[in-house]
């Protein structure tokens, strides 16, 4: 049957023929030089390093062990098979009560057990990209908006706007001040919103922050929560690395904020979390959404039936955060781990004059790299990206994948790797810095730039996507959404 | 581990089960399996990739009430139901499905395609090839997508044999690019709590962006591990889909044949969890009222929750849906004695029922036991929501949505 193209294109939807997968991007290049050229120590060592992805693998020995010696959480061993059939046929989307007290207790035991969390305001989601979806849905009508201060991870752009029809607009933060969010910027991207007609449905901040790995101090906390108390509008936060903050400033949650003398609309917080990187367990997709509306939690706890977390999965997960003695020494070591890697690659770079954000938090560094561009602009930060990727063979993240507005700063990751990699890619860099003392020109090769936008289908999920600065193409307007509202 | 391709074991172990449970008379490309959470996401994920808000799909009633939550809540979609009743023993006809169709055009509804569910969820019946023929060349003539929902595959336990959609591609003129099937292991290997939800679409533009669309609903990786290999075992599986049909026979036999001994009748079925029960003469009135009045009286005193059709959308009111494979054998005789009750009291036992204004809200203490060998609502209280009052929008503590299935 001859189907013509349009005929096929026709035959999807607007929201799958559409871009707001956010995947179809020149800047897939990274990840294809690292698919074609994987480092491997001993089968390609002059592959391409993964520094692109913030996966935290500094503590899987503990794991293992915490498993060895626990075979009841488990249901596939001799000590746990009992329980599979009650684990197997279990589908309510309140989840394993065990589970919910579990990621509760642990919450409290990331954050000091300076606040506690109540488990029955734990809701599951398929990790955190399910999580802010789901929250997207519970709080945002379609067009409506939320701000976002950049640099912002890439993927919120999918996660939050992709199936929902819902805007991110850019909070302004530059290196003057660190790119701490003011509330300035915070004023002038909300009037701007308001003179475009767009509704402002809230504030989505991550904290710690990806990709500078810095926490933000309680002074700007409390004048956030200020400022969406007095716009009415709510205040996501994304915590996901909290339990990866390994030095001072110690980490502040939303939830002890909240806790002080602070007028606040509990209504308006709402908390997304996952065990992906504070655990390193990315592939149990451990999503969770924690809110202080009662309507939300309901609202979002009947969304989870879209991805509720393997009951294998909690039940193993329950075992493990409710063994308290085993999650204080993974938290402490983790932390210490995550320091000694950290403060090994900063002095380094060091070293070679190379300067990153002072960070104390995540499974990154936010490099400086200005001084290498030719000129201050996006077009030499993707002629030096390039040079990295394909020369230095190290696969980083530029910043103007984060909507970073001022070129020159790249992501990398230190976190998923052992310390010969590491080693390896200090090395490179080292070498990297010691040949070139002039900034980068264009090569004149152009066969980098290919711009064949077909994905190879060996790339991972979008944990770190390349997307150009420019907005994301807009969505149909959706005519009705049968959402909650939350406000 | 987060790859939204899934461990190629894993994806591999499922492509050879799904031909397994057909049979092994067709096979499936594991590079087409794409995860999700459940059947219940799968089945929200090719909404969105199929139609747009407003956009409707043909859906033969009675159905699998969720649908309404799972393909039309965040998507936008709407349903159209095609109406099939029990002259024909419900069966889908081709007028039927024309008239709905038509119907849609009318009211200036765009239908983007047709979903059903075979085996069915309630008939416990399976499509006979000239029916899904039939369909296939219908949405062939309309440009339109049919999806099968397959997730009782494997629960088929006596003939008619089952032909699934794939089977009847291979002998037919057919565009691929409309067909997609949505796949779970809830069913045929009871592992609701896993969450192993498939979307298998011949189409790839589908396959591709349903793909990238999985990252919301991924499988986790802990229970791909366990599947790869527990589906990959040749020997176990061919055992498990022989013994999983002989139960569900034996069960069917023992449960239809306590039914009839009341005079109770139910469609002739082959496959599924449960029986389609003909309660029709029990009705004082034949309308949805006189079948909520037998309702109450099922759970509130003979305290069985079944389901009434009304909240699949049958048409005719009489006809409840009753679960079988969720308890053992002795429970399976504690609710046939009830049944047996509830016969013989028959009027009696409606004149005495309180029946309170449908319009109150749920109070009671609603309490799902999850033991081993039941499943059943224990309530307090006399009011009692009626089903179709149960939408996802209902701020009940404890709703039948409380499960990914009713």
């Amino acid at each position: 049957m001859g189907f013509t193209l349009s005929n096929q294109q026709q035959l999807l939807s607007k929201i799958a023929t559409g871009n707001g997968h956010g995947e179809n991007s020149p800047y897939f290049d990274g990840w294809k030089a690292y698919d074609s050229d994987p480092f491997h120590p001993t089968k390609n060592p002059n592959g391409v390093i993964q520094m692109g992805l913030a996966e935290n693998e500094m503590c899987f020995d503990l794991i293992q062990e915490w498993v060895l010696t626990n075979p009841e959480a488990s249901i596939c061993t001799a000590a746990g098979v009992n329980e599979f059939k009650d684990i197997a046929i279990f589908q309510d989307y309140h989840g394993l009560p065990e589970f919910r007290n579990a990621v509760a207790n642990f919450m409290g035991k990331v954050r000091g057990n300076r606040v506690t969390f109540d488990a029955d305001r734990i809701v599951m989601s398929g990790g955190a990209t399910g999580a802010h979806e789901t929250i997207a849905f519970c709080l945002a009508d379609p067009g409506d908006a939320f701000l976002v201060p950049v640099p912002y991870y890439p993927g919120f752009d999918r996660d939050l706007g992709w199936r929902t029809g819902v805007q991110l607009i850019p909070v302004a933060c530059d290196s003057s001040n660190n790119f701490k969010v003011t509330r300035a910027a915070l004023e002038a991207a909300y009037e701007k919103a308001q003179k475009a007609n767009i509704r402002v449905k809230g504030l989505l901040i991550t904290n710690p922050s990806n990709p500078l790995g810095t926490v933000i101090d309680r002074d700007t906390l409390r004048s956030l929560v200020t400022f969406i108390n007095e716009k009415k509008i709510h205040l996501v936060c994304d915590e996901i690395y909290a339990a990866t903050v390994f030095s001072q400033p110690s980490f502040t949650s939303i939830a002890e904020i909240i806790e002080e003398n602070i007028e606040c609309n509990r209504n308006l917080i709402h908390i997304v979390y996952s065990l992906s990187k504070d655990m390193g367990f990315p592939g149990f997709r451990v999503g969770i959404v924690y809110s202080y509306n009662d309507d939300v939690v309901n609202c979002a706890r009947k969304m989870s039936s879209f991805g509720l977390v393997s009951t294998q999965t909690q039940h193993l997960i329950a075992s493990m955060l409710s063994d308290n003695e085993f999650v204080e020494r993974f938290i402490a070591q983790s932390a210490e781990r995550l320091k000694a890697r950290h403060m090994r690659f900063t002095m380094e770079l060091a070293q070679v004059r190379t300067s990153c954000l002072n960070g104390n938090g995540g499974l990154f560094v936010w490099m400086d790299l200005r001084r290498l561009l030719k000129e201050q602009t996006f077009e030499a930060e993707m002629v030096l990206w390039q040079t990295i990727i394909h020369e230095v063979k190290l696969n980083v993240s530029p910043g103007s994948s984060f909507h970073c507005p001022e070129p020159g700063w790249f992501r990398v990751c230190f976190a998923n790797m052992d310390d010969k990699t590491m080693e390896i890619a200090l090395t490179r860099i080292r070498n990297f810095m010691a040949q070139y003392k002039e900034p980068i020109a264009p090569r004149k090769n152009n066969r980098y730039w290919q711009s064949n936008l077909r994905l190879s289908f060996q790339s991972r999920r979008m944990d770190d996507v390349m997307m150009p600065p420019c907005m994301m193409s807009p969505h149909s307007p959706i005519p009705q959404s049968p959402l909650v509202r939350a406000t | 581990f987060q790859d939204y391709h899934g461990f190629p074991e894993f994806r591999q172990a499922i492509a050879t089960f799904m031909s397994k449970a057909r049979g092994r008379r067709v096979t499936f490309d594991p590079n087409r399996v794409v995860m999700s959470g459940g059947a219940t996401g799968a089945n929200e994920l090719v909404m969105f990739c199929l139609a747009d808000p407003g956009d409707a799909f043909l859906i033969p009633s009675p159905y699998y009430p969720a649908f309404y939550r799972d393909l039309g809540w965040r998507t936008g979609v709407q349903i159209v139901p095609v109406d099939c009743d029990s002259s024909n023993n419900f069966k889908i006809t081709k007028e039927a499905v024309e008239a709905a169709y038509e119907k849609a055009k009318n009211n200036n509804i765009n239908v983007k395609g047709l979903i059903i569910t075979n085996p069915s969820n309630p008939l416990g019946t399976t499509l006979d090839k000239d029916t899904l023929e039939s369909l296939v060349t219908f949405i062939n003539q309309k440009n339109i997508h049919l999806v099968c929902d397959e997730i009782y595959a494997a629960t088929v336990f006596s003939s008619p044999k089952y032909t699934c959609i794939t089977e009847v591609m291979q002998d037919m003129d057919c565009n691929p690019n409309l067909i997609h099937i949505v796949y779970s292991l809830s069913k045929d290997m009871g592992f609701p709590g896993l969450r192993v939800g498939i979307v298998y679409s011949y189409n790839d533009d589908l396959v591709n962006i349903s793909r990238k669309m999985s990252s919301f609903g991924l499988v986790s990786s802990q229970t791909q591990y366990m599947l790869a290999s527990m589906l990959s075992d040749e020997d176990f599986v061919e055992k498990f889909l022989a013994t999983s049909s002989k139960r569900l026979a034996k069960r069917h036999g023992v449960f239809t044949k306590g039914l009839e001994e009341v005079g109770i009748s139910c469609l002739k079925s082959n496959a599924g969890l449960f029986c389609w029960m003909d309660l029709r003469r029990l009705l004082k009135d034949q309308t949805f009222d006189g079948e909520m009045v037998l309702w109450r009286v099922i759970v509130n005193e003979v305290k069985l929750n079944v389901s009434p059709g009304s909240s699949f959308k049958c048409v005719e009111p009489g006809w409840f849906r009753v679960c079988f494979a969720n308890m053992d054998d002795d429970t399976v005789e504690v609710a046939l004695k009830r049944i047996r009750a509830l016969v013989g009291q028959g009027k009696k036992a409606q004149e005495q029922a309180q029946v309170k204004s449908t319009k109150k809200r749920w109070q009671s203490n609603l309490r799902l036991s999850f033991s081993s060998s039941t499943r059943r609502f224990e309530q307090e209280g006399v009011s009692v929501m009626s089903p179709h009052m149960m939408s996802p929008h209902s701020p009940m503590p404890h709703s039948p949505f409380v499960q990914a299935t009713t």
